[in-house]
């Protein structure tokens, strides 16, 4: 059987694991802000000014982590718009974020026409190289799927046991999710509910820049339009799949992304040879959709999602 | 801070904000024009006169609004009963699709009766596309921003295999296109030697119409009741469910209209590039419209007007295209925090 095949070899889970990267960056950014109350639908554009400007970063000379950073802070730079319109303003969270992608996509084309007016293939950067972590990266199948992979994706999966200790084991954490199911509650105990938003939209839209960047400098190592390709949507689904747990968030982003390198694999097997390859790119949204039916049941939303918070209004 | 209802706003505060909103886009557009080099204010002059300067302008501003009237139309009837149809580019290409299967000889019919045929056919497949995420959400409680979102990809790629396979012209030569539809199949056009065809007309009516089930209706009635508070909906005896799924059929319809129209009226068959976004556009039309059917003509005649005159402007000035969509993001961004200002005071405490 070819598809088992290709289940049991490293190159698929080395790819699998690459894949879904960017997915838990950018995801564990969509769940902090939903945690906070926050519905964060500026993560497709905010992706993609975190691909240009990591990219762009390097580009004009700087060091790769200087790259990250910058990133992260362009990220920020649309979480503080997206944070002032939503949380003190109390603005529709889904029109507010929905013109932020816009605005953020449209701002990222038009500087990158403007720094590179005639350009037909974008140039490419020095990327982040995988990093052998010595002794465990010779585990068969584990290691070279797991620990030799390059340093964005180990942060990556190091973000996601930072993520669960600060939510579930500190105050901050604590007052973070409490913002999202009973903000009232939060300010009785004489906390801002407005600060605690605001910070959790910059630090999540921050989170997706970087995911963005991922694509930029560590996957294709050059600037594309129409790169991120929906991958800001399917981390929205991906949250609601981890019923907003940033462990679940993980195992969701790997399924879907070990789903993602099987169909270009299954493609170039003789079954993929009768099958439109069209199929095989919409099964990963399709999937998503599946998912989200199966676990919305059985969700746990945070209950103030959504919902501005106007103090002194009951 | 905190916000505080002001309870009889003046002139001033209601007219001069939404005003201040749109002045404020166009000078941070300017800004922008300035970086890329041009005069910053020949660039709105550019924009003006490409969008209205003479007639081959401003026709090509009105068929710019078409589908714009459509897709915002669909989504300012979604939104007003909080049914969140991000979708409507998933049902534009499904109602194309329609009109390409029907249109190109499938049906030998004289053109009175072919085109409603279509038109109608083309609406209820848009509406079942809106229907799928509407059902998910009423009987599962799925989140219908996030499956209209994933179901454009899904839709988009369906329309790719199509023009690859079954709906791929033959004469084509080898291009993912449809073949031609035949012409008692297009819309003809309005003015005889003008370049506009019928599918403005058909928007305006459906503007028309669409104000009509809002104001004069109980549909309209239970749709503003519904999107205001669920819960007293449900209490008063409105059948929220039911009012939902009559939303998304016509929400869903309207968008696909959008794509009927562009097929036969515009362009005679079917690409994969007929929307460059309209789905997406309908969405700011619609807010910057607040969501009133009649005002949607006009913002989608501002919307198209911004595109059209952007394109003539980024050859005469060398900015690059995307400004448009810079301006239209600001545009919303800005007018809806001026809206909510109208109504609104900040206090610090």
């Amino acid at each position: 059987m070819e598809i088992i095949d290709i289940l049991i070899s490293a190159s698929f889970w080395t790819a699998a694991i690459r894949i879904a990267s960017p997915l838990i960056f950018a995801a564990l950014g969509e769940l902090i802000c939903e945690r906070a109350g926050v519905l964060n639908l500026g993560i497709e554009g905010i992706m993609v000014v975190g691909a240009f400007a990591g990219w762009m970063a390097v580009y004009l000379g700087g060091g790769l982590w200087l790259g990250v950073a910058v990133a992260m802070a362009s990220g920020m730079l649309f979480g503080l718009l997206h944070g002032t319109l939503t949380v003190p303003f109390g603005l529709s969270q889904h029109v507010v974020g929905l013109g932020i992608t816009l605005l953020a996509t449209s701002l990222t084309y038009y500087c990158y026409r403007l720094a590179l007016p005639e350009v037909t293939s974008p140039p490419k950067i020095e990327a982040f190289q995988p990093f052998e972590i010595p002794l465990l990266s010779d585990i068969p199948l584990v290691g070279p799927a797991l620990f030799s992979q390059t340093p964005l994706t180990y942060l990556a999966f190091v973000l996601v046991i930072v993520v669960t200790v600060v939510l579930y084991r500190t105050p901050l954490g604590l007052a973070l999710r409490a913002a999202g199911e009973n903000p009232a509650a939060v300010e009785a105990q004489g906390l801002s509910v407005t600060a605690i938003r605001m910070g959790a939209v910059m630090v999540g839209s921050g989170l997706m820049a970087v995911g963005g960047a991922f694509l930029t400098m560590s996957a294709f190592n050059s600037f594309f339009f129409e790169m991120v390709n929906g991958r800001g949507w399917i981390c929205i689904a991906l949250v609601v799949f981890g019923s907003w747990r940033p462990g679940k968030t993980l195992l969701g982003a790997v399924l879907f992304a070990a789903f993602d390198a099987l169909q270009i694999r299954v493609q170039q097997t003789s079954l993929g040879a009768d099958i439109p390859y069209q199929i095989f790119l919409m099964a990963p949204y399709i999937l998503s959709i599946l998912a989200l039916v199966i676990m919305s049941r059985r969700a746990q939303v945070p209950a103030a999602l959504m919902v501005p918070f106007n103090k002194g209004e009951r | 801070m905190r916000l505080e209802p002001v309870a009889n706003p003046t002139l001033l505060r209601t007219v001069g904000l939404p005003a201040l909103a749109l002045f404020g886009t166009v000078v941070a557009a300017s800004l922008l024009a300035m970086i890329a080099g041009a005069q910053p204010f020949s660039v709105l002059g550019l924009i003006v006169k490409g969008a209205f300067g003479s007639k081959f302008a401003a026709l090509e501003t009105l068929n710019r609004a078409t589908p714009l009237i459509f897709t915002g139309l669909a989504v300012a009837v979604a939104f007003r009963a909080q049914l969140w149809n991000i979708g409507a580019e998933a049902q534009l290409y499904v109602g194309a699709v329609v009109t390409v299967v029907l249109g190109t000889g499938a049906l030998a019919w004289p053109a009175f009766a072919l085109l409603p045929t279509i038109a109608v056919a083309a609406m209820l497949a848009g509406a079942v596309v809106l229907l799928v995420p509407t059902f998910l959400k009423t009987r599962f409680g799925v989140d219908e921003v996030v499956t209209t979102l994933l179901l454009n990809f899904v839709v988009l790629l369906w329309v790719s295999m199509l023009l690859e396979g079954a709906l791929k012209d033959p004469m084509g030569l080898g291009w993912p296109k449809s073949a031609r539809l035949i012409a008692e199949a297009r819309l003809p056009r309005m003015v005889e030697g003008l370049r506009l065809h019928w599918g403005f007309g058909l928007a305006l009516i459906s503007a028309l119409v669409v104000w009509v089930i809002q104001r004069r209706t109980t549909l309209g009635y239970e749709m503003r009741a519904v999107g205001l508070n669920k819960e007293a909906a449900r209490f008063a005896g409105i059948p929220v469910n039911t009012v939902l799924i009559k939303t998304a059929l016509l929400s869903g319809g309207l968008a696909a209209l959008a794509g009927f129209s562009e097929v036969a009226g515009l362009k005679g068959s079917l690409t994969l590039d007929i929307s460059p976004g309209f789905g997406y556009t309908g969405i700011i039309v619609a807010m910057l419209a607040l969501l009133n059917p009649l005002g949607v003509v006009v913002a989608a005649l501002f919307v198209a007007g911004i595109f059209v005159g952007a394109d003539s402007m980024s050859r005469a000035a060398g900015v690059p295209t995307y400004l448009a969509d810079i301006m239209l993001a600001l545009a919303l961004l800005m007018m809806v925090l001026a809206i909510m200002l109208t109504k609104f005071r900040v206090r610090r405490d």
